[in-house]
């Protein structure tokens, strides 16, 4: 390691302020620091500080979408060509159709990212490298690697850094390019052929659980299928046993908020129920706890509904966000003609109304303090 | 009448360095400083100047806001120097020290027998009135106003604070003039113990007790206020550290300001922490020669969360009751920011495993660990602010320097110290007490 800081501190002073290369001390210090957490000491406030950083909280998250990537990976293969093969034949193929889309994510964004940093003169923020992971684990693996980058673009330049960056968006940046891609290219983002590798070539039937129920026609994925994932749909979505794995992680960690995974699944449950009791189609006879498992419910709850840039701030305001979640997600589900999946909607919408939440949560704070000040003026 | 206060939000952090109950003497340092800019917002007007002779208690200068704000020499002998910076702005008064100390006798007075203009004019006049601090904005308070009460907290939580029960021990008649003194200035002076020890404090009377339990900053006057009696909007209540209510009490008793102090030296960088019988504005050097390890260490007045460096050459301030020396943190350390590795480095967050070992008594240094970013994670802050506010709105409100919102949120409640946890467990690495203190001073500027 010697080495490696000994030639970082070697080229450092050309990137220095009146150095040639100033301009391009963002990029550089965006490498440094990724290799070395920097020898910078506190100048004001407390003199020392907790070992916690972004840094460490961003590669929480991505460790915690590894075992959901490995089986996506793994699933890729096994929907296209089925049983009757090895595990590294199934894995190898996903691998060579999944990591492209990974390359092309974190390649365009890093790259905008980096761009943006020099641009405007601040230091790289790590908000990418979960982003960057979401976004390919949120799409159809038959995705065109074009349309992704175009996505990508999209959701780091218009869903981030239109606001200010890491930190100052609204909208959740991965949903935000899955929400672009989903309607300028619908063909390649919805319907039964996008979600099983090649199955337009090869005529294979790739239907999702719910596209299935919403054309009134019985699945034939058991229960056990859908919690452990052997189903089509988007790369990182389908196994919830691998989403629960990562989920104990970022609620061990404390790094995702339990108030907003436990409301949602609360959401959903109330919702759910609501629909079995009137039962008018497949969509709602469908168990209240199966809606838990298939489509994007498990993954956009535990990775991108607990987001706390776009969420709530507020923790009673959490509450609430989770809960309206859960509960549109379920409802737009069923009711949205065009394509059965309500999860991304749901997340995008709330994202829009978590500030008006806290607000209102706040303002009881406030009410709290002026009503003192009322009683001492009375008394 | 006694409140049982019990502080669930905020952290205890244990560090290795606490001191030994042994109070050690150190030779006077003979040259002795005393620095205006100690005293926030106040613009200093001299009167003396350099060769002038003074003694103990002697006026050096006083506030230009308020001429009868004065502040004393603490030793007798000779003004040796004065160090201007910018603008002329006065940045510090050396005195020289005489071999025979002498002090200005401002006359044994019983608080209890004396009007509340004799107990104001005799702490004006001596310097003594620099102890004393308001809130809001967390400034010298004035000497015009009446506060509503006046908080003294017994005890400090901060990491290897001070132990006021033991270092004051002797002192407990001065401590109880100096309450008696207090009361003169306002209705109500409220006292509040760590409910987990027993000390002197105890036994103190005129003063409403609280008994207090929980985690730093459970010992903050701050928290204390907010659970006792909060602050209104216009309302103002003043704060005292025991150790000044002890300076305090001793000019009345004794008729001189004795400005010696026991201040407690801690940290991983002292050889063997203990107790120092010292002088305000002695040279810090002649504190810690030979105490100290044989590394780059920081000297802190104060706390490692919210005190303030002290170059080897300088001097110690007039309030100063802890000075902490822990290490410099200039290295590098590769992939230091993977979850679960480093260990051995505290965090309060889960993502190291060392919460587990919250009894350890850990080294940190000063190393920023990582770099400043945009506010991201979101209730971490809450975890650690046992007051009833919303710290990251608060903060928000500042940098935006939105005066109606600062109002709203609570500004008029905290110090810059109430937020010294947040800068420690912030994984943005926000320097949230300089925003408070930002805060307080658009605050001070703009609605007064």
């Amino acid at each position: 390691m010697n080495f490696l800081r000994k030639t970082l501190d070697k080229y450092k002073p050309l990137f220095e302020k009146g150095a040639k290369y100033e301009k391009f001390a963002p990029a550089f210090n965006g490498i440094d620091t990724l290799m070395f957490v920097p020898n910078h000491t506190t100048h004001k406030g407390a003199h020392i500080r907790d070992a916690v950083d972004l840094k460490r909280i961003m590669i929480t998250v991505v460790l915690a979408l590894v075992p959901t990537m490995l089986f996506g990976v793994w699933n890729i293969g096994y929907q296209n060509m089925g049983e009757g093969h090895t595990f590294m034949e199934l894995f190898g193929y996903g691998a060579i159709r999944f990591f492209p889309m990974l390359a092309v994510s974190y390649g365009v964004g890093l790259g905008l990212e980096f761009l943006f940093a020099i641009l405007r003169g601040h230091e790289v923020n790590e908000g990418y490298l979960v982003t960057g992971m979401l976004i390919p684990l949120i799409m159809p693996i038959d995705l065109p690697l074009w349309m992704l980058a175009v996505a990508v673009v999209f959701a780091v330049v218009i869903g981030k850094e239109a606001f200010g960056g890491t930190g100052m968006n609204i909208l959740n940046p991965a949903l935000v390019a899955r929400a672009f891609a989903f309607f300028a290219y619908a063909p390649n983002m919805s319907g039964d052929k996008v979600w099983v590798a090649d199955s337009a070539i090869d005529g294979v039937s790739g239907e999702t659980v719910l596209g299935t129920l919403a054309a009134n026609n019985p699945i034939n994925s058991s229960v056990f299928d859908m919690f452990m994932g052997y189903i089509p749909g988007s790369v990182g979505e389908t196994s919830v046993l691998m989403i629960l794995i990562g989920l104990a992680l970022l609620l061990f960690t404390g790094v995702a908020n339990w108030r907003i995974v436990l409301s949602s699944v609360m959401g959903a449950a109330v919702m759910g129920l609501i629909f079995n009791a009137l039962a008018l189609n497949s969509l709602m006879t469908f168990p209240w706890w199966q809606h838990l498992l298939v489509g994007g419910f498990a993954f956009g709850m535990v990775f991108m509904a607990t987001d706390p840039v776009s969420a709530s701030q507020t923790n009673k305001g959490k509450w609430i966000y989770g809960f309206l979640i859960g509960f549109l997600a379920i409802m737009i589900r069923v009711f949205n003609g065009a394509y059965p999946e309500g999860v991304m909607m749901a997340i995008l919408l709330m994202n829009v109304f978590a500030p008006t939440i806290d607000h209102y949560v706040i303002a009881a704070n406030i009410k709290r303090r002026k009503k003192r000040l009322e009683k001492i003026k009375i008394a | 009448m006694s409140k049982d206060i019990r502080i669930k939000k905020g952290l205890d952090i244990k560090l290795k360095g606490k001191a030994t109950e042994n109070v050690v003497t150190v030779p006077s340092s003979g040259i002795f400083s005393i620095r205006p800019t100690d005293f926030h917002g106040v613009v200093p007007k001299l009167t003396v100047k350099v060769g002038d002779k003074v003694m103990a208690g002697d006026t050096l200068f006083y506030s230009k806001q308020n001429e009868a704000i004065k502040f004393s020499s603490p030793v007798s002998g000779e003004v040796l120097e004065i160090t201007r910076g910018e603008k002329r702005k006065v940045l510090s008064i050396e005195i020289q020290a005489s071999k025979d100390q002498s002090s200005k006798d401002f006359g044994k007075t019983l608080p209890t027998k004396t009007t509340r203009e004799e107990v104001l004019e005799k702490l004006l006049s001596s310097g003594c009135w620099a102890f004393i601090n308001q809130r809001p904005y967390d400034t010298l308070a004035n000497p015009s106003d009446t506060p509503k009460a006046i908080f003294v907290s017994s005890f400090d939580t901060n990491p290897l604070a001070i132990d006021y029960g033991y270092a004051l021990k002797e002192r407990k008649e001065d401590f109880q003039t100096g309450i008696d003194v207090l009361n003169k200035l306002t209705k109500t002076v409220h006292l509040s113990l760590d409910a987990n020890t027993s000390s002197f404090f105890d036994s103190i009377d005129n003063v409403e007790l609280h008994k207090v339990t929980g985690i730093h900053p459970a010992g903050n006057v701050g928290i204390q206020i907010s659970e006792i009696d909060p602050i209104n909007q216009g309302e103002k209540v003043w704060t005292v550290n025991p150790q000044d209510v002890v300076t305090i009490g001793a000019l009345f008793n004794t008729g001189n300001y004795n400005a010696t102090r026991t201040v407690a030296l801690v940290g991983s960088g002292v050889l063997s922490p203990s107790y120092i019988k010292v002088t305000s504005g002695q040279s810090i050097g002649s504190i810690v020669s030979g105490k100290l390890t044989d590394v780059e260490n920081r000297i802190i007045e104060g706390s490692v969360l919210n005190g303030r460096v002290l170059l080897n050459d300088s001097y110690i301030g007039q309030q100063t009751n802890t000075i902490s020396v822990i290490p410099e943190g200039r290295e590098h350390r590769f992939m230091g920011w993977m979850p679960f590795v480093a260990n051995g480095n505290h965090s309060a967050s889960r993502t190291s495993f060392s919460w587990l070992f919250s009894k350890k008594e850990y080294e940190p240094n000063t190393n920023m660990n990582g770099e400043e970013r945009a506010m991201v994670v979101t209730g971490d802050m809450e975890k650690v602010m046992p007051l009833d506010i919303y710290p990251m709105q608060l903060l928000k409100a500042i940098l935006a320097g939105d005066i109606e919102k600062m109002e709203n949120l609570g500004i008029y409640e905290v110090a810059p110290e109430d937020f010294s946890l947040i800068d420690y467990t912030s994984s943005s690495k926000v320097e949230a007490q300089d925003i408070i203190r930002q805060g307080l001073d658009i605050m001070i500027k703009e609605v007064g």
